[in-house]
């Protein structure tokens, strides 16, 4: 295994540099229990870079203001930044149009909007929605509460022992009673990236719509709406680098547009009286209240931040990273990994014979190594496996093959207080 | 590193492998089931109670290696004990897991015999409640509920 490592691209001809890219995350040099931080757990939030925080930061020490309805100039200035960063997110999933972005709290909050406003709609008594075996509770609850109040029925795509979507038994799933096909596009818990492209045309010669979860696929690659064809597709921003409590919900616009408002309030309206409410046009119709300005701020620098290192370089030391902690991991004897898909993102879910994913992860932790462990909030997947819980390294941009080795002589040390 | 070896004695560590009283048990008359959401540490409790004695006591189910070996033990430590012992201990446990133990009564941990084993988890916050799940358990079944969850 150390024999890739010399290997390793530590930088490329397009100018990446993993030093360079460390140095951007503060945190980074972080010791913990006296050791150096070995941050793993990026499915569960990444770390922000310097510029993120500066724009949080600067926002707040230089144009704090509400947006949308100030004549003064640090109102303006918040109002620019909002929608530029609007712009940002419009460009980097390449929709049609900005008023497709709506800013929501997190890829939960769009779900539930969708399924609230959307689903109330168009979800009827009998009716169906599928999902798959591999969903985070965000993409399973949402759609059960509908489900329950309209007496409609939830359906889940089974997958096979590797993690991968049995593509043949969801397509024989879809039907004249299904409304909704909602679907994660990157498995938090195996990685595995669904064949998002397929699964969308399937569902529209039936003419369902699609929604996707992408929070685990925007870090790991590039996003394209349009060439997905997906209706609506949701994100967080906290895990491409950003902070926590802004999201996105990106929905085809006259989809939008017919959709009743989610929540009602300020900002959302075109004129209130007590007889009635006029409600804005888009995306302002789904931002009721004032929103997390400085969070849209620090979203749009994360995006730019991104932008400027290259997705293709980031999914380029990832696939490097990914293929270096496989073998390794794959290598200590008693570790199995769940989650084996062919296509699938740089996160390594395992178990260790006879030692129980919590115990790993205090003795990881104790390394100064941060791992998840536990059921990732897809309790079905790990009945699916028949495991309680799984541990679970996930890698991000500026995560290094030095730290793997960290983690595999973390993992054996595991091993022999257990012994 | 000294923590770790502390949270995981030799004790406790034979107990996570080899536990004992590791069984249903069919003429049980107090029973409850334990879940620990966060982690997934999941055990049913059986009793068997009669005149206030602990006649016999079992477990099963999954989890760590300190939830395993706290059921383990705490089912050794309370078989024909009084279910106000149970109690008591459950008390005195709970104090010594969750490090409260200094400047009450300094031998707050000393009395607790072989569970003494358990006073390193205080310096693992995240790990008490795997710790008290068997105790919260029991306490539950011994009220009469059937259903705890320690999140």
């Amino acid at each position: 295994m150390s024999t890739t490592l010399t290997a390793f691209r530590t930088s490329t001809s397009s100018g990446f540099d993993i030093e360079r890219v460390r140095a951007d995350f503060p945190i980074l040099e972080q010791r913990v229990h006296d050791l150096p931080l070995v941050y793993l757990d990026n499915a569960a939030t990444t770390q922000k870079p310097r510029a993120v925080i500066d724009a949080i930061s600067n926002y707040y020490l230089s144009y704090n203001a509400n947006i949308h309805r100030g004549v003064h100039q640090l109102s303006q200035s918040a109002t620019d930044a909002y929608e530029a960063a609007r712009k940002s997110v419009q460009t980097f999933l390449n929709a049609e149009d900005a008023k497709e972005i709506i800013f929501v709290r997190g890829a939960t909050e769009a779900i539930n909007l969708v399924a609230q406003s959307y689903g109330r709609q168009h979800v009827n008594s009998g009716d169906e929605i599928i999902v798959t075996a591999m969903e985070h509770h965000s993409n399973i609850v949402p759609w059960q509460m509908l489900c329950e109040e309209k007496g409609a029925h939830l359906r889940v795509a089974p997958i096979n022992d590797a993690g991968e979507l049995l593509l043949d038994e969801f397509e024989a799933m879809l039907n004249a009673k299904t409304k909704l096909v909602a679907v994660v596009h990157t498995s938090n818990v195996l990685g595995t990236v669904n064949p998002v492209r397929r699964i969308v045309e399937m569902a529209h010669t039936k003419g369902i719509p699609v929604l996707l979860d992408g929070a685990q696929a925007v870090p790991h690659g590039g996003v394209d709406v349009r060439a997905l064809d997906c209706d609506f597709y949701a994100f967080s921003g906290h895990k491409i680098y950003g902070p926590t409590g802004i999201g996105i919900l990106y929905g085809k616009r006259a989809l939008l547009e017919a959709m009743p408002p989610y929540q009602g309030g300020g900002d959302m309206i075109r004129s209130v009286t007590f007889e009635k409410t006029i409600y804005n046009q888009l995306p302002y119709k789904f931002e009721a209240g004032t929103p997390d300005i400085a969070g849209v701020v620090g979203l749009g620098a994360a995006i730019e931040y991104v932008n400027g290192i290259g997705l293709s370089d980031i999914v380029a030391h990832e696939e490097d990273l990914l293929a270096y902690g496989t073998e390794a991991l794959g290598a200590i004897p008693g570790l199995t990994l769940i989650g084996t898909a062919k296509e699938k993102v740089s996160v390594l879910s395992f178990v260790l014979e006879g030692i129980h994913p919590h115990d790993i992860g205090t003795i990881l932790d104790r390394q100064g190594i941060a791992i998840r462990t536990g059921h990732h909030c897809a309790q079905p997947l790990m009945q699916r496996f028949g495991i309680p819980a799984t541990a679970r390294a996930s890698l991000a941009v500026y995560n290094t093959a030095q730290e793997i080795d960290a983690l595999v002589a973390g993992i054996h040390k595991v091993k022999e207080v257990f012994a | 590193m000294s923590e770790l070896q502390d949270l995981y004695q030799e004790v406790i560590l034979e107990h996570s492998k080899h536990p004992r009283n590791f069984r249903g048990m069919e003429n049980a008359n107090l029973q409850a089931e334990g879940y620990n959401p966060l982690c997934g540490d999941h055990y049913t409790i059986f009793l068997e109670v009669e005149d206030g004695i602990i006649r016999d006591i079992s477990f099963q189910g999954a989890g760590c290696a300190i939830s395993k070996a706290s059921a383990s033990m705490m089912s050794q430590i309370l078989k024909n004990g009084t279910t106000a012992e149970a109690e008591e201990l459950f008390e005195k446990f709970h104090q010594a897991v969750t490090g409260k133990e200094s400047g009450k009564e300094p031998d707050a941990v000393g009395s607790l015999g072989k569970l003494e084993a358990f006073a390193g988890v205080a310096a693992f916050p995240t790990r008490i409640k795997c710790a008290t799940l068997a105790w919260h358990t029991l306490h539950a079944a011994l009220k009469g509920d059937q259903v705890v969850s320690t999140e």
